[in-house]
């Protein structure tokens, strides 16, 4: 494990309310962007000659595009409801941290220039000047938010923070001051199709290795297709998936429920990505290019369904938004949502009795799972409220015979982040990120202590990589996080086909039958 | 971070992450002087993997995954070292990370 050069924060049994300590993280700020990769995304290259003015007018657009962002500016009372909420804050004690301090930093430059008393008596009403500092403050301080909406679930106003933290983050990039993390990333999904920069070449011969690494462990032929023209199914799964580990493991249980179902599906390396990272930096323009290459694979490999893998903000961006972003679906089959959940469709086949399940092969683990922000706070799963607490839970219960709820406060709606959302999954972050993850550790140490669990199980791919980071800075060990179809994978009881007998067969007839129709 | 890293008297630009700016330059001296700012001293065990990644590379122009790197492992070294824990106690910040800064291959990026 890297060694902690900040202090890593203590475990205490119950949650505490930490004394603040302003500025504690004032230090905190990620790489910013080279003008090449701010260029690819039609942004400029490095601060703009003029940029107070800029920005001040790119604020005025954003605040008459986006109304919620007006009313969010103006509603908060200071009530102070917010102020023990964000895992940020708890982590760091820094007071900017709070969801009101940092809305705080945007509120009052908008009041400034946007507001009549603003205008006139700046000082009465906490307006102040963009200045060159405060925006390095908004550098810093709006990547500290994970944009997990964690807050805005007790603010009695609803204000959400994270569409404020997107909004600052596309005012900067407009004006030239972009991340390196976020804006490198959508520059590869553009140039190679993915976060990761896999070409297609690597994503088939990762995919012909698990095919190979399935069939000796299990003696059946499951398939993981590429770009099959003609699928039933496109499946849409983060990059993270093909590469990290452990998300693989749950890529590996995807390939054998498809196997189950009978149906026909395809991976695509032109959509090889669910993540958007449009979302993360506000840019409803990014958002809807990335978007669109799912569109476009879609169409072009004939499929009548598309299913996403286990992505939080993709989820939120596939539920939420992929049909105004995107759409209209109407080549696709209507009988079935666009997208779909894996959890929505190994659950349905699990009621539908289609798997066989045996739930032993999970013995060795105590599980409990973590809700991941997007997928709990901005979607939903199945038609019923709050399926999407409940369809993975179901499937854990059916898979395992060991599973155990972390504590209420912190699970569901009310779950903590993991400390690594919304565009800062990234190493010159890493203080904020183990500081950040300290409730959900908290909650997790507690469940280990009283009742034994070794494992918890997440469905989204910026979780699994975080918490296999940050878990060896608090003791634990980094295979303590797993995929949820890892589980399905475990325990699912394979249905061997015709061709099982020969041995690497599978793998050369799947690449001869790469373009034709199934 | 350094911008620049001397090997055998001869300057190389390296990234504000500590990555070979040109992957063409890449030399052995390279591997071991970013392992010596690491605190890692190189033994074969490091050079096998380093090598790989380097091959991998040329081939795909990407990093292998986990799992591929895993497997070629444990089939050139035995089983027993064909898993991850093997390779974070050669490379405490992580295979994909610090090894392929080592190698002279680009950070991969995205949500790992």
């Amino acid at each position: 494990m890297a060694k902690a050069t900040f202090k890593v924060p203590v475990l205490s049994q119950y949650p505490e309310v930490p004394a603040i300590t302003p500025g504690s993280m004032a230090h905190s700020t990620p790489f910013q962007a080279k003008p090449e990769f701010q260029a690819a995304l039609g942004f400029p290259g490095e601060l703009v000659e003029n940029w107070q003015e800029r920005a001040i007018e790119k604020m005025g657009e954003l605040l008459t595009r986006y109304r919620s962002l007006r009313v969010y500016l103006d509603a908060c009372v200071k009530c102070g409801a917010c102020t023990d909420k964000c895992h940020y804050f708890l982590g760091t004690q820094d007071p900017k941290n709070m969801p009101v301090g940092r809305q705080d930093l945007m509120r009052k430059v908008y009041r400034r220039y946007f507001t009549v008393a603003g205008r006139l008596f700046p000082k009465l009403v906490g307006a102040e000047d963009l200045t060159k500092e405060v925006l390095d403050e908004w550098y810093s301080y709006y990547h500290q938010c994970s944009q997990c909406r964690r807050c805005s679930v007790f603010c009695p106003y609803g204000i959400d923070t994270a569409e404020i933290s997107m909004a600052a983050r596309e005012i900067m990039d407009s004006i030239g001051v972009g991340q390196k993390y976020c804006n490198e990333i959508i520059g590869k999904v553009y140039t190679v199709g993915n976060n990761l920069g896999l070409p297609g070449p690597a994503l088939v011969n990762t995919l012909e290795g698990l095919e190979e690494d399935v069939f000796d462990d299990t003696g059946v032929h499951v398939r993981y297709p590429i770009d099959q023209v003609g699928a039933e199914v496109l499946f849409v799964t983060p990059s993270a998936d093909f590469f990290a580990e452990p998300h693989v493991d749950g890529l590996i249980g995807y390939g054998k429920v498809m196997h189950e179902s009978g149906l026909s599906w395809t991976f695509s390396t032109m959509a090889s990505e669910a993540a958007n990272f449009g979302l993360f930096i506000g840019s409803y323009e990014n958002m809807r290019r990335v978007a669109l290459r799912i569109r476009e694979a879609a169409i072009q490999l004939k499929v009548k369904r598309i299913i996403f893998g286990e992505c939080g903000h993709a989820w939120r961006v596939g539920y939420g938004f992929l049909n105004s972003l995107a759409g209209p679906w109407d080549f696709l089959d209507p009988r079935y949502p666009v997208p779909q959940h894996i959890c929505e469709f190994t659950w349905d086949l699990i009621q539908q009795g289609r798997l066989t399940l045996d739930k032993s092969q999970n013995d060795d683990k105590v599980l409990t799972f973590h809700d991941s922000c997007n997928v709990a706070r901005a979607s939903r799963m199945g038609d019923e409220a709050g399926g999407q607490f409940e369809i993975p839970r179901a499937i854990i219960r059916a898979t395992c015979n060991h599973f155990y709820d972390m504590d209420e406060e912190t699970i569901r709606d009310r779950t903590f982040c993991c400390g690594g959302g919304g565009g800062l999954l990234t190493d010159d972050l890493m203080e904020l990120r183990v500081k950040g993850a300290k409730p959900r550790m908290e909650a997790l140490n507690n469940v280990i202590q009283e009742k034994g669990v070794t494992h918890m199980a997440a469905i989204c791919a910026i979780c699994k990589t975080q918490f296999s980071k940050v878990l060896p800075f608090y003791g634990m060990e980094m295979d303590q996080i797993i995929s949820l179809h890892q589980l399905v994978s475990n325990a699912i009881v394979l249905t061997p086909r015709e061709d099982d007998d020969d041995g690497d067969e599978g793998a050369q007839s799947r690449a001869e039958n790469a373009d034709e129709p199934d | 971070m350094a911008d620049t890293i001397d090997v055998d008297g001869k300057e190389f630009a390296v990234d504000e992450e500590g990555y070979l700016a040109n992957l063409n330059d890449w030399v052995p001296g390279v591997a071991t002087v970013m392992a010596k700012q690491d605190n890692l001293e190189l033994s074969q065990d490091h050079w096998d993997i380093i090598n790989f990644l380097r091959e991998y590379y040329e081939e795909y122009q990407i990093a292998p995954a986990v799992r591929v790197l895993t497997k070629a492992v444990g089939k050139k070294l035995g089983a027993e070292k064909g898993n991850s824990k093997y390779l974070y106690s050669l490379f405490p910040y992580g295979p994909a990370k610090q090894a392929c800064r080592f190698a002279g291959l680009p950070k991969p990026t995205g949500c790992v």
